[in-house]
């Protein structure tokens, strides 16, 4: 019962967020004055450099590897792309925010991009967060204490709650990958909140490996019925074989599809929506003209950015959640003994 | 944001795996040892504190059993040395009893016995005294000849013989 409702309200949670996304999306494109899809997609998509107010941005390394040999530059070589970097006979420059090399040669691109930069400094920060926690357990066997008693529950509730009662009884091999794909996606939602961070886990890329990464091990660690379940489900009469196997198999890669755009774009469209309430007080002055009507609008905007913000915390650990508890979910079902 | 960029992919992809090593190693096992280790402490405390308060009732338990035990041992015993105490001074009653009548026998016996004793002496003695009364008597009677004559023919009297 408590479940059931649980669900409910996570359900509806995920309808109403996504209906905003609908809302986000339909931004009316302004002919004259403040344009704000440009300002908005530049925020949230990746790049070579880590702006953060301004004209003020961190360089970071661009790393490409060109017919046979790599070459390593800072990004503060471009000039924000007014200018062209010479390597040897290679001459790189940015176009439509991509590096490419001007003679149109094959360049496999390993830059540490905003994205990678942002990815590392939360694995740091988890890193640091865990290994106290974990030195914490090895020094004594006491009640939880700080930082601990905030984490274990946290631990404790992704270990029991979705690990344990969704993979069944062979969790124990999958909890380690579970538990890190809940915290790395949730400290790096909480981590693309802040601003002037990265959209990590709003980065399809992010969101394709870690799907993948669950994609991999159902299909490692299914057993026997899984497999079995794709070519004869079972209780299926014979004339519906042709279309019921295509579904089945079809199932087998929209559950990582799912897994990757849900997540992608819930964090993206939060990030869409608060850009576009503030880009709201630009629009409504017309790019600073109308400065009256920008102040008029600013606190009502100011009002529902807070509200969004609050929301995209809880979405933060939402996502979180169900990605981790659908990866559960979907291993649970690939490694079940069958009863039937 | 949308499209697939290889580099990213192949950065999360390391990342990513490093992090699992890494957090594996680090993070998830000794945390989930030590919880685990925990929570069997606290189980098995929490189990040895049950038993030792069954341990306890068990002990309350015997304990009042002994007391009971004892209570009806005391009453018996006290019933037995009633019993005996009633037992004994009846015997001595009894006894005390036997004992007075046969004193009482035995002191009749001999009162008799003295008496039979006292009459018997008294007889003689009477005997005697009457023997000697009556030598006394006839030497007194006899000491002259009219009254012995007198005596005679009164006897030959009295007897018929006159």
């Amino acid at each position: 019962m408590k479940k059931t409702v649980y669900k409910l309200i996570i359900t509806s949670l995920l309808i109403t967020i996504s209906g905003v996304n609908v809302f986000a999306e339909s931004q009316p494109e302004k002919k004259d004055g403040f344009n704000p899809t440009p300002q908005i997609l530049h925020h949230i998509a990746d790049s070579y450099e880590w702006h953060l107010w301004g004209n003020v941005s961190i360089p970071l390394p661009v790393i490409l590897y060109s017919e046979g040999s790599f070459d390593v530059f800072m990004s503060s070589s471009f000039h924000h792309g007014k200018s062209k970097v010479t390597k040897g006979d290679r001459v790189y420059k940015i176009e439509h925010h991509h590096i490419v090399e001007e003679n149109d040669k094959k360049i496999i691109n390993l830059s540490i991009t905003k994205n990678v930069a942002s990815m590392i400094l939360s694995t740091l920060i988890l890193l640091f967060i865990l290994g106290k926690t974990s030195r914490s357990y090895k020094r004594k066997k006491n009640a939880p204490k700080g930082l601990q008693s905030f984490l274990e529950p946290l631990i404790l509730f992704v270990r029991e709650d979705i690990i344990k009662s969704n993979v069944g009884p062979k969790h124990e091999k999958y909890a380690v990958f579970l538990l890190t794909v809940f915290f790395f996606i949730l400290i790096n939602n909480l981590l693309g909140l802040t601003p002037g961070a990265a959209n990590v886990t709003g980065n399809i890329s992010v969101t394709f490996v870690l799907s993948m990464f669950t994609f991999v091990i159902i299909t490692i660690s299914a057993n026997k019925g899984y497999w079995k379940h794709l070519v004869k489900p079972p209780g299926t009469p014979i004339a519906l074989l042709p279309i019921m196997i295509p579904i089945e198999i079809f199932g087998v890669f929209t559950k990582p599809f799912a897994l990757m755009i849900r997540l992608f774009a819930n964090i993206t469209a939060g990030h869409i929506i608060i850009f576009s309430l503030i880009s709201l007080i630009f629009v409504a002055s017309n790019n600073g003209e109308n400065v009256v009507a920008g102040w008029s609008v600013a606190p009502i905007s100011v009002l529902f950015v807070l509200f969004i913000f609050l929301i995209e915390i809880l979405v933060a650990f939402l996502q979180a959640y169900i990605f981790t508890l659908l990866s559960a979910v979907f291993i649970g079902l690939a490694v079940k003994e069958e009863n039937h | 944001m949308i499209t697939f960029d290889p580099g990213l992919i192949i950065w999360t992809t390391i990342i990513f795996t490093l992090l699992l090593i890494v957090l594996k190693k680090f993070a998830w096992k000794p945390i989930l040892t030590a919880v685990d280790e925990r929570n069997k402490s606290i189980e098995d405390a929490l189990k040895s504190a049950e038993k030792a308060k069954e341990e306890m009732q068990a002990l309350n338990a015997d304990n009042e059993r002994i007391l009971a035990e004892a209570r009806i041992e005391r009453d018996v015993l006290l019933k037995q040395a009633r019993e005996m105490k009633d037992k004994i001074v009846s015997e001595a009653k009894d006894q005390a009893n036997t004992e007075a009548d046969k004193i009482l026998l035995s002191s009749k016996e001999q009162i008799n016995n003295e008496k039979l004793k006292a009459i018997t002496e008294l007889k003689n003695q009477v005997a005697d005294m009457s023997i000697d009364i009556a030598e006394k008597i006839l030497r007194a009677e006899l000491s002259d000849l009219n009254k012995q004559k007198e005596l005679v023919t009164q006897v030959l009297k009295s007897n018929g013989l006159n």
